[in-house]
């Protein structure tokens, strides 16, 4: 069976410095793929490519069996690809519910005249989706602050709200628990894993915290400069000996 | 207590009640305005509510969508010339209004290209090129300007019994008040949310499905559409246009009234309008000084109150509001 996300042999070369090289990995349909490695080993520009940022020097990448190549990132958006930012961008001066309906964007019919108007059947409609979210992640009591003046625990989630207001298939999470504490570490894992199970989402993530990564992964995939090291189990990757090699030298 | 009952409510127009009795009190006292203030200072304030319009829509690109430009007078100067060719050729004023507008929202896009492109200080002297060339175009070529004699605009006739100034008053009030509700109602929309989206982070605003091509342009155009109208309605209150009058100082002034008045907010930019309307007049009798009141003005804010006269209302209202608590 051909996954959700198929990538196949990918390259991305900036001048002489090939930053991915032929790499392959395919997301299977709700599963949650962890991808790990040192720093600079390529993680965030594989899901920069994936999400139409960067164009790859050569390879393929097919969602849901259509090509991703050259597609702009608001396509790839509505084609059911969402994403978190490693180092946050969040849309300081909106407010929490505003960042959270800019995920709903791709969901409205925009009609220009209507908005004129201030006809709000709609707004409400998706007003109440994001609620949902809200809720979810328990964001109530920050929900008309601004995005700015959250905390850096807030904002993780506002981020994550945000792409999950864009109902996509397949989720992907740049480094979620990166600067959080244990305990919202520990929140973080619980809602991922509900992501899965009550919204029905695909994730691939990429994360340092091995731990963390190893409890919420099905499957862990391994780059270092570029290559894909190691592929399987998250037990059986972080024994690869490549892997080990990769973190702690020889 | 303040309490929220429904999504629907919380999207109202002015929803609290003191907010409505403010509102209620500024339109009738605008609305009366001519029965007790002298002929002047109607004809100022016709200038504020045409102002108005042109830096609502230089906020819409500007403090909103954070695209700095400064083709201002260019648009003007489209907006204006467009206006008096279309009147000259018998349009109605509506008609010609917007005629002007659609043009100047036309050639917004066409300028709105290169904002693809270029960010920040780049984008802002690719735009200051474009304005210095449209004037130059007007200056030198007469059949688009009417040469040395500029073209003459007439008058719009008097109504309803009133003298011919009070129309154009309250036609522009008109005008001022529909742009206004308008701008608040698409800033509060899905378009404002994306205009602030691409300023505040525009790779996040496009990986979540904002296309930046369609809602950059998008910008360029509302902002000219509103930037044209500002123009013609001052060519008809003018009577007689020349391209000398949209020279660079105009798109300067805009660009004061938009940062003075406060950054991506409304109520700043009709206050913007006040203040680049008021200045000139109370200083008269030293014209030269009011360039320097503006540059002033602008690093005033930028150092004290980044958002402006209107950051100075919040603050007032706050401290109103906390009354006696500090």
């Amino acid at each position: 069976m051909a996954g959700l996300l198929e990538v196949g042999d990918l390259s991305l070369a900036f001048g002489g410095i090939k930053a991915i090289e032929g790499v392959s990995l395919s997301v299977l349909e709700s599963e949650t793929l962890a991808v790990i490695g040192p720093n600079g080993s390529g993680k965030t520009s594989l899901f920069n490519c994936i999400t139409g940022i960067y164009r790859p020097t050569s390879g393929a990448i097919a969602f849901h069996g259509a090509s991703l190549l050259g597609h702009t990132p608001d396509e790839i958006a509505r084609a059911g690809v969402a994403r978190t930012f490693q180092n946050l961008r969040l849309f300081h001066n909106m407010t929490v519910l505003d960042n959270l309906m800019v995920g709903r964007h791709l969901h409205f019919a925009k009609n220009l005249a209507a908005a004129a108007l201030r006809l709000r059947a709609e707004e409400i409609r998706h007003r109440s989706r994001c609620e949902e979210i809200i809720e979810f992640l328990n964001l109530e009591p920050v929900r008309k602050s601004r995005a700015g003046d959250c905390p850096y625990g807030v904002q993780k989630r506002v981020e994550l709200g945000r792409a999950l207001a864009t109902e996509p298939r397949l989720l992907l999470l740049d480094e979620p628990v990166s600067g959080l504490t244990q305990e919202e570490k520990e929140e973080f894992g619980y809602w991922v894993h509900e992501i899965r199970g009550r919204f029905r989402i695909t994730v691939l993530f990429v994360e340092h915290d091995l731990r963390f990564a190893s409890r919420l992964a099905d499957r862990m995939v391994a780059l270092d400069h570029g290559v894909k090291i190691a592929e399987g189990t998250p037990a059986e990757v972080q024994r690869h000996p490549e892997v080990v090699k990769a973190y702690v030298g020889n | 207590m303040d309490l929220i009952e429904s999504y629907r409510e919380d999207l109202r127009f002015a929803r609290r009640p003191i907010a409505r009795v403010l509102l209620a009190l500024l339109v009738a006292g605008l609305v009366a305005l001519p029965w007790f203030a002298p002929d002047h200072l109607v004809f100022l304030a016709t200038l504020v509510a045409l102002y108005s319009i042109g830096v609502m829509g230089q906020n819409l690109l500007i403090g909103y969508t954070g695209q700095i430009s400064f083709a201002q007078a260019a648009f003007l100067a489209i907006g204006a010339f467009t206006f008096g060719h279309l009147r000259i050729w018998g349009l109605p004023f509506p008609l010609a209004l917007a005629g002007a507008g659609a043009l100047a929202a036309l050639v917004g896009v066409l300028v709105g290209f290169p904002s693809l492109r270029l960010k920040g200080p780049y984008l802002a002297i690719a735009t200051l090129g474009f304005g210095v060339a449209v004037y130059q175009v007007f200056v030198n070529f007469e059949a688009l300007s009417g040469g040395r004699t500029g073209l003459a605009i007439a008058k719009l006739k008097p109504m309803f019994g009133l003298s011919a100034a009070h129309t154009q008053y309250y036609v522009y009030l008109l005008l001022v008040t529909a742009f206004t509700l308008v701008t608040y109602n698409l800033v509060s929309s899905y378009v404002g949310r994306a205009f602030v989206a691409i300023r505040d982070a525009d790779l996040a605003a496009e990986v979540n499905g904002v296309n930046l091509t369609r809602y950059k342009l998008l910008a360029f155009a509302v902002s000219s559409f509103y930037t044209g109208v500002h123009g013609a309605l001052y060519a008809q209150v003018l009577g007689h246009i020349d391209p000398q009058i949209f020279n660079l100082l105009e798109s300067l002034t805009l660009f004061v009234a938009v940062v003075v008045g406060g950054i991506a907010s409304i109520e700043g930019s009709i206050l913007g309008a006040l203040f680049v309307i008021a200045v000139p007049k109370l200083l008269a009798d030293y014209r030269e000084l009011v360039p320097i009141i503006y540059g002033l003005g602008i690093l005033l804010v930028l150092m004290f109150e980044p958002l402006g006269l209107y950051g100075g209302w919040l603050k007032t209202r706050l401290y109103f509001r906390n009354w006696p608590f500090r």
